[in-house]
């Protein structure tokens, strides 16, 4: 037992007396969530747009009012021609304009990002359809509004009183719709599959390619103990990044824990024990870091930040790519974190994940008892 | 000494099993995959009815929105729990409670409410989906209401038509959006990892030592890691032109020398700062995780995904420190919208800083006493 206390201490070393890898590994976490966390916006606010208005009559003018005076549009400047909006878009400094005629209003939107483009025609169609309808009710409210079908003469006896059906809109689990709830699961796992994952691959196919390895295996240690004591320092670090991840998503994301904290750390554990048996089996599989490097990169990190639902909804993409996703375990853990943490569910909600998680850990731990070369070569 | 240097790093890149490959194998990835993953658009939200009314203006609704595309039902529930059960399972996004009386209320009192809860744990879909929502009650109003709308009120709100037009990108696609940005993904993949783990390479197997021995200088020494990878950083961006040609028929609107041009400055600034990396880190992990913390942000603060006008203030004024926001705006533009060299000045004196910047530093930094 005390020579395993060595080898771990030994490793914990070999992190903590690299200064730089040590500072990145702890500050990485709270980097992307500052990153992802108020980087990462899909909210419109203050679009500068552009004005065409030859006729600058009482309604282009309540109209252009109305823009202005919503939180998503701020005055750029009129326009004295059409022609001037080319130059506007091309060199970036609008991407809206408002060109008024006689019979229609043109929204002309730069469509190089069609999502914004199209949030921005959206919303400004929805605000001159309410200016020109509020507009209508002010011109006809007063005067007798004629009653074709015969209802009750008290309904018809001002447009006021028209029959409208209000949608009363609750915002399940996110009420301020930050998009913060969406990420933080997304970065929780990322993290975890970093350093768990390509931290502990790229750690042992080191000692592989320097022959410290060899050292290693011909001391009593038995070979499952030295493996176990590389784990030790990354399953630390990971618990110490989760912390780290709680305590910002909660007091600087505002993003709270709705369910049992407990069951969310059993999960992450879970999470871990499964990422940290992967960086085994990689390693197990090769001889070089800068492979296990490229193949964590590759195989690991990138389906982590496009295919799990992270930042780009699954469903959204093609099917082949739906299937890949399924074989992710970050995929099960985020889908997981955000029934626990952001939705308030119990563990009942998440028996399917916990179970693809341990069949996936079964199934790694199996297949690299079987890789790993324990003998010299 | 510059030319045998250069051909000593061409033959190391190129005896090499793994990189001329990858080099090759990356853009195609890049531009043929990509797009088809990074994909904000909100398809099919899924809808959960509970009709407590079960009347013709109830179902005449439910049709109306079940017609608008947007969205399909997944359920109809009976009740709200049961309704809030599939929520929990992710099967539904959006519950349509109707209450019981709607059809008496809205004859009698002339207003009745419905009830939209969405699940907003994304922001986006539960945001986009419960306007979308409102917006189909709001059609739906008007028309109940035709019967009794006066002629003033019909006039007023037709007396003007309302035209979106998109320019640059009329079907509004996404992929356009993405492609070019993507390229620049690969470029700075390619000629800012690799420079940055090719001098720690030379630091772990000792080989580092052989040339701080021989009268290289240090300029020529950062010159011939540096100008293989800004010929293979050209190689790789016109196999990412042609992927994007083939596979999206997408050609630039603008003249490609501008985009070459801006492309030279940006892979000579990007590989700069790679070295600079490799400068610092003494192994390959160390090497790799700077990049790696680097490159993140400067991809975030880029708008590669979200606008940057978008961002919180301080995000923006960060942002300016992104080498890969100027050339990413470069690349759009050009491609896209067809902009000339000079609406381009901006991002062209940004990155020539960046470029003498970082290679003065990589030069500066070189120690060949250890």
């Amino acid at each position: 037992m005390r020579a395993f206390r060595v080898f771990v201490q030994k490793e914990f070393y070999h992190i903590l007396r690299d200064r730089w890898t040590t500072i990145i590994l702890l500050a990485l976490p709270i980097l992307m969530i500052i990153l992802f966390g108020f980087g990462i916006t899909t909210e419109i606010r203050n679009t500068k747009f552009a004005v065409y208005d030859p006729a600058g009559d009482f309604t282009t003018r309540g109209i252009i009012n109305k823009l202005e005076s919503s939180e998503y549009f701020t005055l750029e400047r009129y326009l004295s021609s059409p022609d001037q909006i080319e130059q506007l878009f091309r060199e970036g400094k609008t991407g809206f304009a408002v060109v008024f005629s006689d019979e229609q209003i043109l929204l002309v939107a730069d469509g190089t990002d069609p999502n914004t483009a199209s949030i921005l025609t959206n919303y400004a169609t929805a605000l001159i359809n309410s200016y020109l309808e509020e507009s209508a009710v002010r011109q006809a409210g007063g005067g007798a509004a004629t009653n074709v079908a015969g209802d009750p003469p008290v309904a018809a006896a001002t447009a006021a009183a028209r029959r409208t059906i209000t949608p009363e809109i609750r915002l399940l689990y996110n009420p301020s719709l930050k998009s913060a709830y969406n990420i933080v699961p997304g970065i929780m796992g990322m993290i975890l599959m970093l350093i768990c994952a390509m931290m502990t691959s790229v750690s042992i196919a080191r000692e592989k390619e320097l022959g410290t390895m060899e050292v290693l295996l011909v001391s009593p240690m038995k070979p499952f103990l030295i493996i176990l004591s590389k784990i030790v320092p990354y399953f630390t670090i990971s618990v110490i990044n989760y912390i780290t991840i709680l305590i910002l998503s909660v007091y600087v994301l505002k993003v709270p824990i709705a369910g049992s904290l407990i069951l969310l750390s059993g999960l992450s554990l879970l999470f871990i024990m499964v990422s940290l048996l992967l960086g085994i089996l990689i390693s197990s599989l090769v001889e070089k870091q800068i492979v296990a490097l490229l193949i964590s990169g590759m195989l690991l990190m990138m389906p982590a930040v496009f295919l799990s639902g992270l930042m780009f909804p699954i469903e959204s993409m093609p099917e082949v790519l739906q299937w890949l996703s399924h074989i992710l375990p970050v995929k099960w853990f985020i889908i997981a974190v955000r029934n626990v943490m952001i939705k308030g569910l119990g563990f009942s909600s998440i028996i399917k994940e916990v179970a693809i998680l341990t069949g996936m850990a079964a199934v790694i731990l199996a297949v690299s008892i079987k890789k790993f070369k324990f003998r010299l070569e | 000494m510059l030319k045998y240097l250069l051909e000593k790093e061409f033959k190391q890149f190129f005896r090499n099993k793994a990189l001329p490959k990858m080099a090759v194998i990356m853009p195609f990835m890049a531009i043929l995959i990509f797009p088809l993953v990074a994909n904000f658009e909100i398809k099919n939200i899924n809808l959960a009815i509970v009709d407590n009314d079960k009347s013709s203006t109830s179902r005449a609704m439910v049709q109306k929105i079940a017609a608008g595309g947007y969205f399909s039902i997944s359920q109809v529930a009976d009740t709200h729990n049961e309704a809030m059960i599939d929520i929990e399972l992710n099967k539904s996004d959006i519950i349509l409670e109707i209450p019981a009386n709607l059809e008496r209320d809205i004859q009698r009192d002339g207003t009745a409410k419905v009830l939209v809860s969405a699940n907003a744990v994304s922001a986006t879909k539960g945001g986009l989906g419960s306007a979308y929502l409102a917006g189909i009650v709001g059609d739906f109003n008007r028309e109940i209401n035709s019967d009794i709308l006066t002629m003033s009120e019909l006039t007023m709100s037709e007396q003007f038509t309302i035209t979106p037009r998109f320019w640059y990108n009329p079907r509004l696609l996404y992929t356009y959006f993405m492609v070019p940005a993507l390229m620049v993904m690969v470029l700075a993949m390619v000629c800012g990892f690799l420079p940055a783990l090719n001098i720690v390479g030379e630091k772990e197997s000792g080989t580092i030592e052989q040339i701080n021995v021989t009268p290289v200088s240090k300029l020529n020494f950062i010159l011939s890691k540096l100008l293989p990878y800004w010929i293979i950083g050209f190689v790789v961006l016109t196999i990412s032109f042609l992927a994007a040609w083939v596979a999206y028929g997408l050609t630039p609107a603008g003249s490609l020398a501008t985009i070459y041009l801006f492309a030279a400055l940006f892979v000579l600034a990007f590989s700069g700062f790679g070295l600079v990396i490799s400068n610092y880190a003494t192994t390959l992990q160390q090497a790799m995780f700077m990049m790696f913390f680097f490159v993140l942000t400067f991809i975030f603060m880029s708008g590669l995904y979200t606008p940057v006008a978008n961002m919180p203030q301080w995000a923006q004024n960060l942002s300016i420190i992104s080498p890969l926001k100027y050339i990413i705006v470069v690349l759009r533009q050009v491609y896209l919208k067809g902009s000339t060299f000079s609406d381009l000045l901006t991002p062209f004196w940004m990155l020539s800083g960046f470029a003498i910047l970082f290679n003065g530093w990589a030069v500066l930094s070189y120690r060949k006493k250890s």
